[in-house]
């Protein structure tokens, strides 16, 4: 029985709608770009139309004398922009940005769509004009956007056991495949936005970024100011997916115009520059071998992957984020190398690594399933491993097993036929697959703190962000579990770098992260009331010991009496005259520690999914994706399906859809825009069964609560493909899977 | 986007008045008239349209739609999208129609969309609406980065050397098998075009797309009586299942008699520089039984001349199975 059941908790785990809801369906929430300043100038940039070369000139004579035009910033206009420093742990001094070269350091371009000059104006339709009045002249080079990848640098050992070479050529069964994924562009509906305001001596950044910590530490390098001169607000995201999690190039800019002019300055970029300038999941390519007994018992598995990356920056796609540990394999081989390509830099988006990574395994074992004539299941459940064997560490907890049971149940496979093309309904025919998934369960830094206010109320504060995940409402949760108050008598400050340091949304670490320090700020706040009501005037309980004192759902009262018999804390913190007590917590990170860890903490996953294939027309769609996932205890259903629906929707754009395309002559991404770019519509979503198998993960915290952000997306890509083989007899192994690989 | 006057045209001659002084009613125009905006404003966003006079002719008395004396249907050009797809008649008798409207776009866009507007949307090229890049259509004789470049949704038919842009309506696709007449009124009067003769073929002047002069104002479009017994089917066939354009449809309007095709109409939608219709397909298919053998050959003949770039060869195949199970549809029995 698992701990859950036993524990007696009273709204965690219930079902919790947003406590930010109202705010969101009335407009009220404040999303960067809805921050407006009295004389405030809107800042749009001259974007490179060329991949590769220098700028020689850049004509601003037209441009600035436009109506309503404030400047034109070039490179020796805007002002000192520093580098900045990387600082590599996950904490209140992290400094990370995945484009390191601030913008109009130097007159090379690298990339399409690189800034080149600022126009600034009085009216965003002034800026605009002025930006397009700006004349450039380029000297060009042919850019390098190669699809085919090949690997530039030495491929890098990233995991490796036993002799794999040796072990697959003297296998039974080989498989040898190589699987493509393109690059993605993370397409939040609200756009990148950067309204800076100066004051003379201080910058206060009004940002749309999955991290205000970092944020901050990187534009005051960048800006070449004190940290404590840089504040950073980011109160509602309309989502990141890891695209936001790291500064780009638009913040510094509208602070140094900013800076320059002493007005404040709004920079949103546009949905064309989103495909150019804020980032996107890397091209990858990677070859998978994998070697097996005829009964299916893996004995070599090998990963080499290459991703591209931008001319300055190194990026890696850690594909084998989950490889080393997935499944037992006594040899085993992961390598990463990139290739340099003039595209923007790539940066993390959403279940980066091990969602490409899966991709490729998980569409591999299928491959090898086929040829070992065993049930894709089964195939996972012979080669389940009794401990993490890259690391050589047990697992904190880990369920894949009944993931894939409980997954195979409920969508009905012992009925699958295996033979392609056999199964049909309704005059479609059927395509059935699956796909095991893994992600990472740990844990950022985090700081938090928890007031207890004389009106009946709580208050838990920290910087970190909510990026539409749901984030205020588990921090009110948490409260609420803890203080015995009613979620609607919490208040939830997040997104300011005035709070106590929070971290980074992302790796699906914040819920991890945050339950050890809230649960701990708020046990501390109510000691500080115990205290208060040991001596404050007017209480009951004057001259006792606080340690003869207890707290019971908002009363203090004595211990070993009823709580209706104390004091409301309310009461009593009045009668002391004081407006509130408060408590501080903290948890510490497990990402990025150096010490090698006791346990090796991952969520895991199923998912099944069920296409419809329609020869006659060439028409693919799917029709059922049912998703099991071990990732903890579910704080909040209603956030957790919510999360997972979403991923999985995700799933089937980056399956069918997704795809970033440069034009190879002049580097640009040419379908830069949401007709073009193709995402899942509604009516390309069936409807979606989640559920979760709930083993908390105490190692973690103590609520034993792990992440769901984003596993799951990370099996979709491949069970789909393994569903369209079963339909069509198609092998894909290049993302999307478009109408022109199945109409043979 | 650079500045523009906007005016309201109180009547149909001042709108006429308006455009005549344009310099062109095809690309480049220097006056546009602007009806749901959903082409135009998109387009004059992105520096692709830069006139300098827009005229609005939403308040024009032209949102009718009226049966005809001969059983046939008047539509007014303002007429919405949306309007057009729900009118009863145009569901009973024009099927195929209402069905390709509804294909279209998003039903926030066909609230906004009129058949005026619809009969003259542009090319979702992506490099006719990207000013960084060469495009004949946008700035002859500046070359076609189309061909060598993204051409996956471009055509396939009625292109040349000088431009493959697809004509992405899908209602025109219908307008093609239904045998619309479109209604003008220009400065020399008013004139009628059969449908067919609207749309121009690219040859070596891209930036022309229609048969309209600077002062032309579309007033209406007329459809003759549906043929008796007659049925109609539109299919369309895209990657997602919503809100894209066609990489192949089909507008079909066939009559059965004794299980043989005794009349049939037939236009594919993107896959040509205009809307598709194959007259010669219509007459292989005319006397022949009804089955897959007669529509694949009705299928191959429509696709006899296509000519496939680097990246749409697919949509040949995929062109010829679109109709041949449009075919099926107008013909099972009912
Ligand atoms: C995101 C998106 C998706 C879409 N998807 C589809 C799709 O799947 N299928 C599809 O078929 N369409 C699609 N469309 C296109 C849409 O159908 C057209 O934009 C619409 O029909 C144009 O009508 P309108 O009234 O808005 O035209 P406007 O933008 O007002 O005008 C378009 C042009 O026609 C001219 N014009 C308008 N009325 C007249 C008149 N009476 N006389 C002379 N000239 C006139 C204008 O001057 C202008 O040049 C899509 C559009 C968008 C923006
Ligand atoms: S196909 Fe036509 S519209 Fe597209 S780039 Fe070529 S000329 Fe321009």
């Amino acid at each position: 029985m698992p701990a859950t059941r036993q524990a007696t908790l009273s709204v965690i785990g219930k079902a919790q709608p947003r406590v930010d809801g109202p705010l969101k369906v009335s407009g009220k929430a404040m999303y960067t770009s809805d921050h407006n300043f009295p004389g405030m100038l809107y800042a749009v940039p001259v974007c490179a139309t060329i991949a590769n070369g220098e700028v020689q000139k850049i004509d601003t004579n037209a441009a600035e004398k436009m109506p309503g035009v404030r400047a034109i910033f070039v490179r020796n206009t805007i002002g000192k922009l520093f580098r900045a420093s990387e600082g590599v742990a996950f904490d209140a001094e992290m400094s990370h940005v995945d484009e390191n070269r601030p913008p109009l350091e130097d007159d090379v371009v690298r990339y399409y769509g690189q800034y080149v000059a600022l126009a600034v104006a009085d009216t965003f339709e002034r800026a605009s004009a002025a930006a397009d009045a700006v004349k450039v002249t380029y000297s060009s080079r042919p850019p390098n956007v190669e699809p085919r990848l090949a690997p530039e640098t030495n491929q890098k050992v990233e995991s490796e056991r036993g002799d794999a070479a040796k072990a697959f050529d003297a296998a039974a069964v080989q498989l040898d495949q190589t699987y493509d994924l393109p690059p993605e562009t993370h397409n939040p509906i609200e756009l990148h936005a950067s309204v800076a305001v100066w004051d003379g001596t201080a910058f206060t950044l009004y940002e749309s970024t999955q991290g205000v910590v970092n944020h901050r530490n990187v534009l005051a390098q960048m800006l070449g100011v004190p940290k404590e001169n840089v504040r950073v607000v980011s109160k509602f995201l309309g989502s990141g997916f890891g695209g936001k999690l790291f500064p780009w190039t638009q913040s510094a800019l509208a602070a140094a115009a900013a800076r320059q002019l002493g007005k404040p300055v709004k920079f949103v970029v546009s949905r064309r520059m989103m495909f150019q300038s804020v980032g996107h999941r890397p091209r990858v390519t990677q070859r998978i071998r994998l070697s097996a007994t005829r009964d299916g018992k893996l004995t070599s598995l090998r990963q080499d992957w290459v991703n591209h990356t931008s001319i300055l920056d190194d990026y890696k796609e850690n594909c084998g984020e989950a490889t080393p540990f997935m499944y037992s394999v006594p040899n085993l081989r992961v390598t990463s190398a990139q290739a340099r390509r003039h595209v923007g830099p790539p940066t993390p988006m959403r279940g980066p690594g091990a969602v490409p990574g899966l991709w490729a395994t998980e569409s591999a074992m299928d491959e090898l399933a086929l040829k070992l004539g065993i049930d894709p299941v089964q195939l996972r459940l012979v080669n389940e491993p009794k401990i993490d064997e890259g690391l050589n560490i047990p697992f904190s907890s880990r369920h894949l097993k009944e993931c894939l049971s409980t997954g195979a149940q409920k969508f009905g496979w012992e009925k699958r036929n295996p033979s392609v093309g056999s199964m049909k309904r309704d005059g479609l025919t059927l395509g059935w697959g699956m796909a095991a998934c893994s992600w990472i369960a740990e844990r950022f830094a985090f700081a938090a703190s928890v007031e207890l206010r004389d009106d009946g109320t709580a208050r838990v504060s920290t910087a970190t962000q909510d990026i539409g995940t749901g984030t205020y409402t588990i921090l009110a949760l948490l409260v609420s579990e803890r203080l015995g108050l009613a979620v609607d008598k919490i208040e939830v400050a997040l997104g300011d770098t005035r709070l106590p340091p929070g971290p980074l949304s992302g790796g699906s670490m914040v819920t991890a992260s945050a339950v050890h320090a809230v649960t701990e700020a708020a046990a501390k706040a109510i000691d500080a009331l115990l205290a208060t009501a040991a001596k404050a005037h007017g209480s009951k309980f004057a001259g006792r010991k606080a340690s003869e004192l207890e707290y019971t759902n908002a009363m203090v009262h004595a211990k070993g009496e009823s709580a209706s018999s104390g004091m409301p804390f309310a009461d009593l913190l009045r009668a002391g005259n004081l407006q509130s007590v408060s408590g501080a917590g903290s948890s510490q990170a497990t990402f990025g520690s150096a010490s090698k860890p006791k346990f090796s903490s991952h969520s895991f996953g199923a998912q099944f999914v069920e296409v419809t294939w329609q020869p006659e027309i060439a028409r693919l769609r799917v029709s059922r994706v049912v998703t099991v996932i071990d990732a903890g205890r579910i704080l909040n259903p209603l956030a957790g399906r919510n999360q997972i629906e979403g991923a999985v929707v995700m799933g089937i754009g980056m399956s069918l859809f997704e795809e970033t395309s440069y034009d190879p002559r002049n580097g640009a991404p040419i379908n830069s825009n949401l007709a073009d770019y193709i995402v899942s519509s509604n009516a390309d979503v069936p409807s979606l069964d989640v559920h979760f198998v709930e083993y908390p993960d105490t190692h973690l915290n103590e609520l034993g609560a792990r992440g769901i952000g984003e596993i799951g997306l990370a099996g979709v890509a491949a069970a789909i493909a393994n569903a369209v083989y079963h339909a069509t007899g198609v092998r894909v192994r290049e993302l999307p899977i478009k109408i022109e690989d199945l109409i043979v | 986007m650079q500045s523009f006057e906007f005016v309201r045209a109180q009547d149909a001659s001042a709108a006429v008045a308006a455009s005549a002084r344009s310099n062109t009613a095809q690309q480049g125009a220097s006056v546009r008239f602007v009806a749901g905006g959903t082409t135009l404003l998109d387009l004059m966003k992105l520096n692709v349209e830069r006139p300098l006079q827009v005229v609005d002719i939403n308040r024009l008395p032209l949102d009718k739609i009226e049966p005809l004396p001969d059983g046939g249907l008047k539509i007014g050009a303002t007429v919405r999208n949306a309007d057009l797809a729900h009118d009863p008649i145009v569901q009973r008798d024009y099927a195929v129609l209402s069905q390709a409207l509804l294909a279209g776009a998003s039903a926030q866009l066909r609230n906004m969309a009129t058949t005026g507007g619809n009969l003259l949307q542009r090319t979702r090229c992506m490099y006719f609406r990207d000013t960084s890049m060469p495009c004949n259509k946008r700035e002859p004789g500046t070359g076609c980065s189309a061909i060598g470049g993204a051409n996956r949704t471009l055509a396939i038919l009625g292109t040349s050397e000088y431009c493959i842009a697809t004509n992405p309506s899908d209602m025109n696709v219908a307008m093609a098998v239904l045998e619309a007449t479109i209604h003008v009124q220009g400065v020399k009067g008013v004139r009628s075009i059969p449908f067919t003769d609207f749309h121009v073929l690219p040859g070596n002047t891209p930036q022309r797309e229609t048969v309209l002069e600077p002062g032309d104002l579309i007033t209406h479009v007329t459809l003759p009586p549906a043929p008796p017994g007659s049925r109609s089917f539109y299919l369309k066939l895209r990657d997602r299942a919503s809100y894209e354009f066609a990489l192949a449809s089909a507008a079909v309007v066939v009559t059965v008699a004794d299980g043989k095709v005794a009349r049939a109409r037939m236009a594919l939608g993107g896959v040509g520089t205009k809307p598709w219709r194959s007259t010669e397909a219509e007459s292989l298919l005319t006397g022949q039984l009804v089955g897959d053998p007669a529509f694949r050959r009705a299928a191959d003949a429509a696709l006899r001349d296509a000519k496939p770039q680097s990246q749409n060869g697919f949509k040949v195949e995929l062109a010829k199975r679109c109709l041949v199970y449009a075919l099926k549809q107008a013909t099972q029995s009912a």
